[in-house]
């Protein structure tokens, strides 16, 4: 998974064929690493993470709504509450098309900056800058922004109309058949910036040498692309793809702010759905199995993402 | 090679000029809707003038945003602090060591990084409710320690693995005991890896909105986004008042980006290494 750059090399970091093991370069100097370094860390993720986790999965086939003591085990109930619930199947959908969608745009928008302002341009500094800003920007403040650009008088219908093609004005979010898409379009206008520095990063790390002797060997444009530079990003669109399809499952920062979930139930995600289940319908047995279908989403599909990425790099 | 400026890289140069501009027009938009009066008409790109100021003086005290950004920056500050510490010690003997429990505690807690926050959310919400943490910046900080504590520790462990163990020998050799050696020898030779640590911790947790809406939600204390939560829904559509409190929020990020800009971006870059 290495991306080949490095930034973050230690000093005096040497070549890994002249090293030795770690063991065996302890026993040679008498270094110690003590032991109960690893307590504080591991107690605070234990009680944070491991404990709670642990007793959410096993909460999700009981009745325990979080304030009687005592509970009981309803075996799958909750999960058959959950599949036969519309909203929820919606929320699931929603959020797999989401991820999908803003995953792929992302990635190609990324990839496309980066190639763009890797080289020659002049004001490549001041166009990273810019790309990368939104980046830094608060998700729920950038969602807020977006519904009001894309309101039915926002920015977007007033330069449709002042275009001549006010007939492709629309309530962009109000639409239950373009709300998701909007939601995407912000999601890629954010964090395309971020794409696009791990892509450079893959890109400045490609020797000048290589690709001259591609042209030299009558390689154009584009197959020099192709069969030169896209094979040695391959670590960056795995870290690129992981962390978009992630972000992307667990999205509800965007959605708050520019939908609420609605119209209906057109921009629902799992986290909105586990979120409103448990907050406002206080039906905690819901909202945890419905969380534990999202922990199994995110298991399988990061599951698949490495496979392949096995096979391609083997 | 295409070291040249043709007038292809031109047409190159203008496109991403025109497309950055684009890029910008909700940025823009966000802060002149903001410097207009209450009443004005026209979108986010007209301009009315004389721009005003009043929208700030009043979302400043109708959303109490200096509270929920002194909240912000403690939390912020207070969580980078503990994760620099707990995840630097922690990674280590992580590093250094290659036994069995070395690995398995590695391997327990990188493994957190594919667990959803949400699986764990209802049955921690109880713990702390039952410890009285709910509405205490201690309950976010806390969190937010625990759910950074995998990716830290992995960036960190990694670094440390190419860390050549020559200065570790001589603080050794010089009679310095293992904790010495780490806080004045080891630590400050990770410089670049803390660097990366506290750029990603700290954007994500201070523009970070879900965790404090859980833990502070309907208490007196706030966070700037949850702040912004309840003041967007209380003004509706008032959006020059409501621009006003989204400018005021993001102010302090966007400054320190600018100021900051290279090593962020780096930041960004170098913390995926891996």
């Amino acid at each position: 998974m290495a991306v080949p750059h490095a930034t973050t090399t230690p000093p005096g970091a040497r070549a890994p064929a002249a090293r030795t093991s770690p063991t065996a370069r302890g026993q040679r100097a008498g270094v110690r690493a003590p032991w109960w370094f690893v307590v504080p860390a591991v107690a605070v993720y234990v009680f944070i993470v491991v404990v709670p986790s642990v007793n959410g999965a096993v909460f999700s086939f009981t009745d325990w709504n979080g304030l009687r003591p005592g509970w009981s085990f309803v075996g799958l109930g909750n999960y058959a509450d959950v599949l036969a619930d519309r909203a929820a199947r919606d929320a699931l959908v929603n959020t797999l098309l989401l991820a999908a969608t803003a995953t792929v745009a992302q990635n190609v928008a990324g990839l496309l900056l980066a190639l763009g302002v890797n080289r020659v341009v002049r004001s490549r500094y001041v166009l990273r800058v810019v790309f990368f800003a939104p980046v830094v920007l608060t998700p729920l403040v950038a969602g807020y922004v977006w519904s009001f650009l894309l309101s039915p008088d926002g920015a977007l219908n007033e330069a449709l109309r002042a275009a001549g093609l006010g007939a492709l004005a629309h309530d962009w979010l109000g639409d239950p058949g373009t709300a998701l898409y909007a939601v995407v379009a912000e999601i890629v206008w954010q964090f395309a910036g971020y794409s696009m520095v791990i892509y450079l990063a893959g890109l400045q790390a490609i020797p000048a040498e290589v690709l001259e002797a591609a042209t030299i060997d009558g390689a154009g444009a584009w197959s020099r692309f192709r069969h030169v530079v896209l094979p040695l990003l391959n670590g960056a669109v795995v870290i690129n793809v992981m962390l978009c399809l992630i972000g992307g499952l667990k999205q509800f920062d965007q959605v708050m702010a520019m939908t609420g979930g609605g119209p209906g139930t057109a921009t629902e995600t799992i986290s909105t759905a586990i979120y409103k289940s448990a907050f406002s319908l206080g039906d905690y047995p819901f909202s945890i199995a419905l969380a534990v279908v999202m922990t199994a989403v995110i298991a399988v599909l990061a599951g698949v993402q490495f496979r392949l990425t096995q096979r391609r790099s083997s | 090679m295409d070291a040249r400026y043709t007038w292809r890289t031109l047409v190159r140069e203008a496109t991403l000029v025109l497309l950055a501009l684009l890029f910008l027009v909700p940025l823009a938009g966000l802060l002149n809707v903001s410097l207009k009066p209450q009443d004005s008409r026209g979108g986010a790109l007209a301009f009315a003038w004389p721009p005003t100021l009043g929208n700030y003086a009043r979302a400043w005290n109708e959303a109490s945003l200096g509270a929920a950004l002194a909240n912000s920056f403690v939390i912020t500050v207070v969580s980078v602090a503990l994760i620099i510490a707990l995840a630097a010690a922690a990674a280590y003997p992580l590093a250094r060591v290659t036994r069995g429990w070395s690995r398995a505690t590695f391997s327990l807690l990188v493994g957190g990084l594919l667990v959803p926050g949400q699986l764990a959310l209802l049955p921690l919400y109880a713990t702390m409710r039952d410890l009285g943490l709910l509405g205490t910046l201690w309950a976010v900080v806390l969190v937010n320690v625990g759910q950074q504590i995998p990716f830290s520790v992995f960036l960190y462990t990694m670094f440390l693995r190419e860390l050549p163990l020559d200065y570790e020998e001589a603080a050794l050799l010089d009679g310095c005991g293992p904790v010495r050696s780490f806080v004045t020898v080891v630590f400050p030779l990770l410089r670049p890896v803390t660097g990366t640590v506290v750029i990603l911790n700290a954007v994500g947790i201070w523009n970070e909105f879900f965790t404090p809406l859980l833990y502070l939600g309907g208490s007196d204390t706030t966070t700037a986004p949850v702040a912004i939560y309840g003041f967007v829904s209380q003004y509706v559509s008032q959006w020059p008042l409501i621009f006003a409190g989204l400018v005021i929020s993001v102010i302090p990020i966007l400054v320190l980006y600018f100021a900051l800009q290279k090593h962020i971006i780096k930041g960004f870059a170098g913390g995926l290494k891996g």
